[in-house]
């Protein structure tokens, strides 16, 4: 408790902590100044900051770079869409099909591609996120490549999703969940291991540990939070489309664990919220120097990611400071 | 029958076309140890570039034969200015790195050219058909994108093979520390690798603009099937990204061709031709797939 | 007799045309040292590569702690009592020497799918942990990054690591390697104090150190074990003389 209470006077810990506040008071804050459409981007940046966590636990901690994390955005959210074109609309199915779907998909392509390795792993995650991309706009059933518009999940007397606010505090309240489970993980017996077999997984191997199952386990473990963060983009938006698994989804995901901070809890935090407003800073910043550049961000936002990548490696956690241990 | 052949023949033609994309991305990765996402950028440049020159020139050769030099020069720019200082670096950083050209390309194209798609017309000497078997007609313009990919297939075949500078190549592929004892000047071989993967992705976005359509983004999606290629090959293999070039043109073009009948007869008829194309690149993943739980350095690929 | 702790039958690996290892028969019995030397490229490391799992012999088979042990993944051999240290050292940079450790005790503690209890407070790792440390000498040095230790201090780490699962059999593959001769001298004094605890395949460069330590010693050439003996047999045997040590060197 000591521990903690020095950390948050460091800037890193200032600086979390004023983030995750602003986090808490968004629905206020948006009411009180009038911007109802910031309370749905700052919904859309929790929802990716956990589907952002859920990656860091394989790619921060285990140091596998997957390329088709936005699969689980699509099991996931279109096992909700499925059931509720289905008729199902309890919440209290949809949920734990999606994330049981999302965990057994992570299982099939885990245990096929975590026997490759470096780059053709990269490449085999990239191609296994194309195939359910695929199989997503194949399905003419529910709608094929124009998506299928859903009901929101119903939890009858608990909660009403269609409440914008309620909403957003149910994903918080989940992204919470999903960071105090990382922080665990990452200390823990399985997440050491994780860590080892990613400084060195030879070494790893021949102290006795099967590193193949425990990575596997991290990857269905990963996918099963990934599709939870499906589960609630569907939900937000009440729509789900083959554009949400699209591999340029996966690669967002990627630049955004970067951008924070690999391997670090709130990197991925720092990353979404830094990816989302930038794009909400660079328009109106680019149309003050000139009218109409706004349209044209990414012009600057490309640049700035090669930037990034050539000198600012450990993201944006390596700029509050240093870290020790 | 001659629906099959025809069918074929458009899947040899999308073959050759993959394999010029996927030539140039399994040299800089086989070389330069370098994921380029950022392939599929210059595939673009390459269409664009050709669009506003045959429009320049009003001819179509002379627009084409334009354009290579230029997406030459800008290969070699984007890899002086980005990709020299990636060589060294983890994958993760070339991906994010090489991910951001993709967002600075793309909305490049759309400041110059505007957010509409261009066509290219097909040149006027090729319009009519030909005759690739008595009573069998096929466009002349596809049958030239075949004539050209395999001159283009034989023309890299040659270099790699009998060339110095293909001797350096297929020398740093399989060890890259050996080309520098060589004594070779790295950087300008680096350079010129570079430069000619853009070519071959520039030629092969020309070469298909007139018969799909030039827009932006139109390197994204197929830069996927690239990489796919280049991992069933074996990566820094020629010879593997060409058989799989090959094998994935087939899969793709045979299977829109012929699933929409076979779906159709346990699916409603408009689904099943809607469902064909999707379940086709299914069945190219799946390979993919197949062919790394098989060998898990792809057909050609050095064992490690 | 007693049954050999580790041993090999007729154990061939062939790369292309190259016979790496040619009908290797060797035993290691309970509680000696035994050295395996050898020129540069008599196929010392391949072998090591059969003995741990990393490679698969073409033919013979390797038995192990009474059981054939000959097509077990290595983490499987490691669970019945075979560790080993690594010729260029292997530990893991970014933990600390005591993390190392620790993570070497969890392995003999049962399987790790522990996700939410914190590894790093607990006792049953750490208080091993440190006693291992301690015994190899680093104890003062348990918070230091892996990466951070002097490269004799990495050699000592590995010790601890490969000993904390209390193995039977312990692989050295060349734990002097990059050695001063201070360094060098207390590893000798280290293996020499554990000696008659457990078996032992030493794998080494310097002839003192082998020497000074083996109970028996296997000479290997161009994949063939050529002679096997007490330490005063191998100086004196004629074909290793010849082939190995040369003719001035006893």
């Amino acid at each position: 408790m000591k521990d903690m209470l020095a950390s948050m006077r460091t800037p890193r810990g200032l600086f979390t902590v004023a983030l995750l506040l602003v986090f808490a008071l968004l629905p206020l804050l948006t009411e009180a100044f009038g911007q109802r459409y910031l309370l749905s981007v700052g919904t859309r940046i929790v929802i990716w900051s956990i589907a952002a966590v859920s990656l860091n636990m394989i790619l921060g901690y285990g140091g596998l770079v997957s390329f088709g994390h936005a699969a689980f955005f699509g099991i996931g959210g279109y096992a909700v869409g499925i059931l509720s074109a289905n008729g199902l609309g309890s919440g209290w199915l949809q949920w734990p099909v999606a994330i049981l779907a999302s965990a057994a998909w992570a299982a099939v392509i885990g245990a096929l591609s975590l026997r490759t390795r470096g780059v053709y792993f990269l490449m085999i995650t990239l191609a296994f996120g194309q195939l359910v991309y695929y199989l997503g706009s194949g399905l003419e059933a529910y709608g094929g490549d124009d998506g299928l518009n859903i009901s929101r999940s119903r939890f009858a007397g608990l909660i009403d999703l269609r409440d914008k606010a309620s909403f957003y505090w149910l994903c918080l309240a989940l992204l919470c969940a999903t960071l105090w489970f990382c922080s665990r993980f990452a200390v823990s017996r399985f997440g050491l291991v994780l860590r080892g077999a990613k400084s060195n997984e030879l070494r790893m191997t021949a102290l006795g540990f099967p590193v193949f199952r425990y990575r596997l386990a991290a990857f269905v473990v990963s996918g099963a939070f990934g599709g939870l963060a499906g589960v609630l983009l569907a939900n937000e938006g009440a729509y789900v489309s083959p554009a949400m698994m699209s591999w340029v989804k996966s690669g967002d995901l990627i630049v955004i664990v970067v951008l924070g901070g690999i391997g670090v809890l709130f990197g991925p935090l720092y990353g979404t919220v830094a990816f989302f407003a930038l794009e909400e800073l660079l328009k109106p910043g680019l149309d003050l120097l000139h009218k109409g550049w706004g349209e044209y961000w990414q012009v600057v936002f490309g640049p700035m990611l090669v930037l990034i990548a050539l000198y600012a490696r450990g993201g944006i956690d390596s700029l509050l400071g240093r870290r020790d241990g | 029958m001659d629906y099959l052949l025809i069918q074929m023949l458009n899947g040899l033609q999308l073959g050759l076309l993959m394999f010029l994309l996927a030539a140039g991305l399994t040299l800089t990765f086989g070389i330069m140890d370098l994921v380029n996402l950022a392939h599929g950028s210059l595939y673009m440049m390459g269409a664009y570039i050709a669009w506003t020159l045959i429009a320049w020139t009003d001819s179509f050769v002379l627009g084409a034969l334009l354009a290579l030099p230029a997406t030459f020069a800008l290969g070699v720019v984007v890899e002086a200015v980005v990709m020299r200082r990636l060589y060294a670096r983890d994958h993760l950083d070339q991906v994010l790195a090489t991910f951001g050209l993709i967002l600075f390309f793309n909305e490049l194209v759309r400041m110059i050219w505007g957010p509409a798609g261009k066509s290219i017309a097909v040149p006027a000497f090729l319009s009519h058909t030909v005759e690739i078997l008595p009573g069998v007609p096929y466009p002349a313009y596809r049958f030239a994108l075949i004539v050209v990919g395999v001159i283009v297939a034989v023309l890299l075949a040659w270099l790699v093979a009998r060339t110095r500078l293909g001797m350096l190549i297929r020398a740093g592929a399989s060890n890259r520390r050996m080309i520098a004892a060589l004594g070779v000047n790295i950087e300008l071989l680096f350079s010129l690798v570079f430069g000619l993967g853009a070519v071959f992705a520039g030629l092969a976005g020309l070469m298909a603009a007139p018969i799909s359509s030039v827009k932006i983004g139109m390197g994204d999606d197929i830069l996927i099937l690239a990489f796919v290629i280049i991992v069933i090959g074996g990566i820094g293999s020629i010879k593997g990204a060409f058989v799989a070039a090959m094998i994935v043109g087939q899969i793709d073009i045979v299977g829109r061709a012929f699933l929409p009948d076979l779906l159709k007869t346990f699916m409603a008829p408009a689904a099943a031709s809607s469902a064909a194309p999707a379940i086709s690149q299914v069945l190219v993943y799946i390979l993919m797939a197949g062919v790394l739980v098989w060998r898990p350095t792809g057909l050609f690929g050095q064992r490690s | 007799m007693v049954e050999p702790l580790l041993s090999t039958d007729r154990l061939v690996k062939r790369f292309g045309g190259l016979l790496a290892t040619d009908n290797v028969s060797i035993e290691v019995r309970p509680g000696e040292i035994h050295a395996l030397i050898g020129p540069n490229g008599a196929g010392k490391t391949t072998l090591v590569g059969q003995l741990t799992g990393t490679l698969a012999p073409d033919s013979g088979s390797v038995r192990f702690a009474g059981r054939d042990v000959t097509r077990l993944p290595t983490h499987a051999r490691v669970r019945l009592g075979l560790a080993r240290s690594f010729q260029i050292t292997a530990v893991l940079r970014e933990f600390t020497a005591l993390d190392n450790v620790a993570l070497a005790v969890q392995a003999h503690a049962g399987h790790s799918f522990r996700f939410l209890a914190d590894a790093r407070a607990d006792r049953r790792l750490r208080d091993p942990a440190r006693r291992g440390l301690e015994s190899v000498g680093l104890g003062d040095r348990a918070d230091t990054l892996a990466a951070s230790l002097s490269h004799g201090e990495q050699r000592q780490l590995e010790i601890a690591m490969a000993l904390a699962g209390d193995p039977k059999l312990l692989l050295l593959d060349e734990p002097m390697a990059g050695m001063g001769a201070e360094e060098s001298q207390r590893m000798v004094g280290f293996l020499g104090a554990l000696k008659g605890s457990r078996g032992m395949l030493l794998i080494e460069h310097d002839m003192d150190a082998v020497f000074a330590l083996a109970d028996r010693i296997t000479v290997l050439v161009y994949g063939r074990a050529v002679a096997t003996g007490t330490p005063d047999e191998i100086r004196a045997h004629p074909e290793v003389r010849q082939a190995y040590l040369g003719e001035d060197a006893a």
